[in-house]
């Protein structure tokens, strides 16, 4: 792994400049970078001291119950965000097992096998779908893709489960388009922009030199790719799918269109649920008091998920670069 | 998550910049439901081609409305919700209605057309709470007969967002049935027992026409804009009466406004064979003391000419004005709002 990096700009010998300027100039921009890098951290710690506070009546009022019980009642004051917790878990995993395998096409084709003239056209295409507003997916979602959906996959699927069987367990729910399934497509479609511009960046990468070693001892395409530039770009990779999974976890207005919004746990594919961002974004503007509290320690947990996978994704990353 | 402090913070800077500019030109901020948002941007609209007044309306929904002017960083909150005496009391405030509107059951069932399907509120109560689970239970064919109901299953929509339609709605359900009342109660927004929900107006209506077999409730704008299929509803008088404006004004106008304080009223299950049952009328808040006079005379003038002017913009907008003798009821309890030295604001 760490034979095949090469920097072109490292090896080059920095400048050295010999102007007075550098002296009176050169501490002011540290100083910059470094407010710069301070104010981040800063801002991170800001936020995680608010939810602590906004989310403390909730969480010593709930306790574990908080994340482990699935009743949300604002009426009782009695909240409980195990449904909308592995709402998100769910939907985000699925999402990322559909999107990476395409995105990986996506990136692979554009740099291996793509003809020099369609290369930019689709390059274009995959960076302007990343920019279309998460609301116009959900609007779309809901309008177009939820009834194709409901008619011609949700239907058929339910009516040819075996009754009785695992099938008609996974495909239980309510056939009309909505629910954990659909959201977790329309995710997969935001999400897949993002991973597949990243992969190709990161292919590109990929010194043309050691490819054509690798073409040049015979190897095939297959072989060149499975054996040759995904090693080589294994790390990087890593953090596309963070990026992607990151983007899956936070998801919002796109998700509350689409997923049924149900707090309980969902029992099927088809089935209602919700995620922490839709709950939130539902609720936040009615609530007060012990309500506001528990969407307040809501964003905590989805804080301290989202961390929880950067910090997967450090981990494994550091097991790599001891190989 | 960041949406209320981010209005909080636009609301101090339209707040403070209305202080600023109050001596020049009027300039009225008020913050609060969206409900009647469409209306209030039209009267203001109007009103400031006739006056030169300028109104900041920030539709940021009923919960914000009365953060806000708690908060005092508005002129005048906006809610669908009333508050209670007590709490009116508490914060120092006055609440008054201005216009009216109905919450609309609304369905999707092929071949039978709206108006059709007769609903009681027990009815309402026992399919949202997935006691009846098919359009064909006998429950149902008991107040429906002649009508071909289809062997579907029941799919109940409702809304995921917190609002005051859900609470008009559910207020109402709890009325009708107690074992509402005992399980999820009426709010904002409730542990539903069952069904799926979409978000505002909007969501609920394209899940109910996507999804056959459905039903779930919308404002009477929006059924009515968008041609749904709604039901009949039995109101106190035993009658089964269709949504429309003069049913709203029925409800309304049969409501006892003057033994009602601070208006508290919710207008559900209203006396009167045209009344619709799950009425409701939108309101403001205001401070009782006024910190300016002139801002406080400035807020009640521009309702007072709402009052007067404009029962067409809301007509054509789908609202229903309150009924002139409730409009004589509200101008004479402005009296209480005085400003600084203890005197009436407007009058």
């Amino acid at each position: 792994m760490s034979t095949a990096e090469i920097s072109t700009t490292a090896s080059r010998p920095a400048p050295r400049r010999s102007s007075p300027r550098g002296k009176t100039f050169d501490p002011i921009f540290e100083g910059l970078c470094f407010a710069a890098a301070t104010t981040l951290l800063a801002a991170l710690g800001g936020v995680l001291v608010s939810l602590l506070i906004g989310g403390w009546p909730a969480l010593s009022k709930f306790g574990l119950g908080f994340v482990t019980n699935a009743t949300w009642d604002p009426v009782k004051d009695v909240y409980g965000a195990a449904g909308p917790i592995v709402g998100t878990l769910i939907t985000a995993a699925l999402a990322l097992l559909m999107a990476l395998p395409v995105a990986g096409g996506v990136a692979f084709f554009l740099v291996e096998l793509c003809p020099q003239v369609l290369r930019r056209t689709i390059g274009t295409a995959v960076e302007l779908l990343a920019g279309i507003p998460s609301i116009v997916y959900g609007m779309w979602g809901l309008f177009v893709f939820a009834p194709y959906f409901a008619a011609h996959v949700e239907t058929p699927l339910m009516t040819s489960a075996a009754p009785g069987s695992f099938a008609e367990k996974l495909f239980s729910g309510i056939p009309n388009g909505t629910g954990i399934l659909a959201a977790s497509i329309i995710l997969a479609i935001m999400i897949l922009p993002f991973m597949a511009a990243t992969l190709r960046e990161l292919l590109m990468t990929v010194p043309p030199q050691v490819r054509e070693s690798a073409y040049g001892l015979g190897a095939t395409t297959g072989e060149v790719v499975m054996k040759v530039t995904l090693p080589y770009v294994r790390r990087g990779a890593i953090g596309a799918v963070m990026l992607g999974l990151g983007r899956a976890l936070g998801e919002t207005m796109a998700v509350t269109f689409i997923i049924g919004n149900s707090h309980a746990f969902p029992k099927g594919l088809f089935d209602a649920g919700s995620t922490i961002a839709s709950t939130i974004a539902s609720e936040f503007n009615e609530a007060s008091g012990l309500q506001a509290s528990a969407l307040i320690a809501l964003g905590l947990v989805l804080f301290l998920i989202t961390f929880a996978v950067l910090a997967m994704a450090r981990l494994l990353l550091r097991n790599q670069a001891r190989v | 998550m960041l949406k209320t402090p981010l209005f909080a913070m636009i609301a101090a800077v339209v707040a403070a910049t209305t202080i600023d500019t109050v001596a020049a030109a009027a300039t009225i901020s008020g913050a609060g439901a969206t409900f009647p948002a469409p209306v209030y941007a039209k009267w203001a609209e109007t009103y400031k081609a006739q006056s030169g007044a300028v109104l900041n309306y920030q539709a940021i929904g009923s919960g914000g409305g009365i953060k806000q002017i708690n908060a005092n960083t508005v002129d005048f909150g906006a809610s669908d919700k009333p508050l209670k005496p007590d709490a009116l009391a508490a914060g120092g405030l006055q609440q008054f209605p201005t216009v009216i509107g109905g919450v609309v059951p609304v369905m999707n069932l092929p071949g039978i057309q709206a108006g059709r399907i007769h609903m009681t509120g027990r009815l309402l109560a026992d399919i949202y709470r997935g006691l009846i689970k098919k359009w064909n239970d006998p429950i149902i064919a008991l107040y429906n007969k002649g009508v071909a109901l289809p062997n579907l299953p029941i799919t109940v929509v409702h809304r995921s967002d917190g609002s005051g339609t859900t609470f008009l709605f559910t207020s109402y359900l709890a009325m009708q049935a107690p074992g509402w009342a005992a399980g999820p109660g009426a709010s904002d927004s409730v542990n539903w027992p069952v069904g799926i929900g979409g978000p505002k107006n909007d969501g609920v209506a394209a899940l109910v026409k996507q999804t056959v077999g459905a039903i779930g409730y919308v404002e009477y704008a929006y059924a009515k804009q968008n041609h749904m299929d709604y039901a009949l509803m039995q109101n106190k008088a035993g009658a089964f009466v269709a949504p429309n404006a003069a049913a709203f004004g029925a409800a309304a106008a049969g409501a006892k406004w003057q033994s009602a304080p601070g208006y508290y009223l919710l207008l559900l299950d209203q006396p009167g064979l045209k009344s619709w049952p799950i009425t409701g009328a939108t309101f403001i808040l205001m401070h009782t003391k006024q910190t300016n006079a002139q801002t406080g005379h400035d807020v009640l003038a521009f309702f007072d000419w709402a009052y007067k002017n404009s029962n067409g913009a809301a007509e054509s907008l789908d609202y229903v004005p309150l009924p002139e003798p409730v409009k004589a009821l509200v101008r004479k309890s402005w009296m209480k709002i005085v400003g600084p030295d203890g005197k009436p604001v407007y009058h």
